[in-house]
């Protein structure tokens, strides 16, 4: 088990002791609340916190196994999360060939460059070659009926799903100078990333007033957002031991990665809205879709990665 | 009876690759002997729909298919010993004549005996698959069924997004979260004219899009 570096298990740890507190505190809510108004509520929490175990037990699975378990995964939810965004889309009859590139040329493609460790294509391959091979394709397929439109949604379909998504095992190809195997740098992304997500929920259902923009995401609240922010930069800070960063650099970056976070969950939103659904799909139970749990992952990975590779990589 | 041993294999296959999600909406699976009709806009939907079924209703439920395109080498093998379609030989329009008759009748009896007093059938009754946006008029194949089997329950049944799977003409899918939805049973009613019950049915279809 060459994978088993002490601070990963550690980290393990803390979110084993994280999500047995989480299920003892949605058990004491379901026994303790019987206001017949805040069942639905609870009965939420408690699928998602069992979805929860479900995601980290797959995640540590994944990472033990070493890189190519975390291709795997990714490249998969990757799939997975174009398959729900295009559900999603008005697509026409003509851009069958172009998805089928997107999906089975280009997905499987970005997540093999990262195997070989290819930094330079994996930067521009969706960027620059899909970006201008996706409408050219479209052309070849003749129908013009809101081709803007239809080229633009397939373009950023992959940009998210693909390309932004793929940044998080990316981190594994980073070679930084006295740190030791990167594998535990992405586990310290997924946390600050997802344990915001969970905090700004939580901060939202305890204290939430104040909308911050009704129309796109009734839930979030100005409330949820600071309490939410501030709690994770704590969190990533209270890790920087996991890091290669000195704790004032741990509180910046994990700062950034809340904010970019948020910004991530509320675009998809506008998404959704615009595309007149609540959540992507229904495989997460209690959350919705791959992309309603990785919204603020797509935004805050290739930031994140950027950041890391700009100043710590020589 | 027991499905073939690729059944299961099939059925999960199908149901990963469609992405499908199933409900039955006033309604539920029975073991009685059922007609399942539904709309039709690509080869994929028997199989979904066939997996889509409990394992054991779906052992005895049999697709009914066009002879014209299943009737031949490996289709025809997965057709015919894994899924046990019905094949009937269908008239198309510009086409020249099939090479069994496609007589109606002859059709029904060849559906009634397969049938037999266990068997439930699939069946498309727009008879040719559909763009994905409408839904056809329904073939009379349905009202002669129900007419010569008195009391049969037909269940209608909508598939949504498979025609975005695989559309007529291409070879390769595309992957898209499909949805199928099952709506409660209906029976032909002591004298009630073909053209208003085919419409009732094709209306019964319909009608699950929406919900």
């Amino acid at each position: 088990m060459k994978n088993l570096d002490p601070q990963l298990v550690w980290a393990f740890a803390g979110v084993l002791g994280l999500l047995t507190l989480s299920s003892l505190i949605g058990l004491i809510l379901k026994v303790a609340i019987k206001k017949p108004e805040a069942q639905s509520t609870i009965g939420n929490l408690n699928a998602r916190i069992g979805a929860w175990w479900t995601m980290s037990a797959i995640f540590a699975l994944t990472l033990f196994i070493g890189p190519t378990g975390s291709l795997v995964l990714f490249g998969l939810m990757s799939f997975l999360a174009l398959r729900e965004y295009v559900t999603l889309l008005p697509t026409r009859r003509a851009d069958h060939r172009t998805l089928f590139w997107a999906f089975f040329i280009f997905t499987p493609l970005q997540y093999f460059l990262i195997a070989i460790q290819w930094y330079g294509m994996f930067a521009i391959l969706i960027p620059v070659f899909a970006f201008l091979f996706v409408p050219a394709r479209l052309a070849v397929a003749g129908d013009t009926e809101s081709f803007l439109q239809r080229a633009s949604m397939i373009q950023w379909g992959l940009m998210i799903c693909v390309y932004c998504l793929s940044y998080t095992p990316a981190l594994l190809m980073l070679k930084i100078p006295d740190y030791g195997r990167p594998a535990k740098l992405m586990l310290y992304l997924v946390l600050v990333d997802q344990l915001s997500d969970v905090l700004q929920y939580v901060w939202g259902k305890l204290l939430g007033r104040h909308k911050i923009a009704p129309v796109v995401s009734p839930n979030k609240t100005w409330e949820g957002f600071i309490g939410g922010v501030l709690s994770a930069t704590g969190v990533g800070t209270a890790l920087w031991w996991m890091t290669p960063f000195r704790p004032p650099v741990a509180a910046l970056v994990s700062l950034t990665v809340a904010l970019m976070g948020f910004a991530g969950g509320l675009t998809m939103s506008a998404i959704k809205r615009d595309r007149g659904v609540k959540d992507y799909g229904t495989l997460i139970k209690g959350h919705g879709g791959i992309l309603d749990r990785m919204d603020s992952m797509c935004f805050a990975a290739p930031v994140f990665f950027h950041i890391v590779r700009y100043f710590y990589v020589r | 009876m027991t499905g073939h041993p690729l059944a299961g294999i099939i059925a999960v296959t199908a149901r990963l690759i469609s992405g499908v999600t199933v409900r039955w909406v006033d309604s539920e699976p029975d073991a009685r002997q059922t007609v399942y009709f539904a709309n039709h806009s690509s080869h994929l939907d028997f199989v979904v729909l066939w997996s889509s079924l409990p394992p054991e209703i779906r052992a005895r439920t049999r697709p009914v298919a066009a002879q014209d395109y299943w009737d031949k080498g490996l289709r025809r093998a997965i057709a015919v010993n894994v899924f046990r379609a019905v094949l009937v030989a269908r008239r198309t329009a510009g086409q020249e004549a099939p090479r069994s008759s496609g007589n109606p009748q002859e059709v029904i009896d060849h559906m009634l005996e397969a049938m037999g007093d266990n068997n439930s059938l699939i069946i498309f009754p727009e008879g040719t698959r559909g763009t994905g946006e409408e839904v056809a008029s329904f073939k009379s194949g349905l009202y002669y069924l129900a007419q010569r089997k008195p009391g049969l329950r037909m269940v209608p049944a909508h598939l949504n997004n498979l025609n975005r799977i695989l559309p007529k003409g291409e070879f390769l899918p595309v992957p898209f979260i499909s949805r199928l939805t099952f709506g409660p049973a209906l029976a032909l009613e002591p004298g009630e004219p073909k053209p208003a019950f085919l419409a009732r049915a094709r209306a019964a279809v319909c009608r699950l899009r929406e919900i």
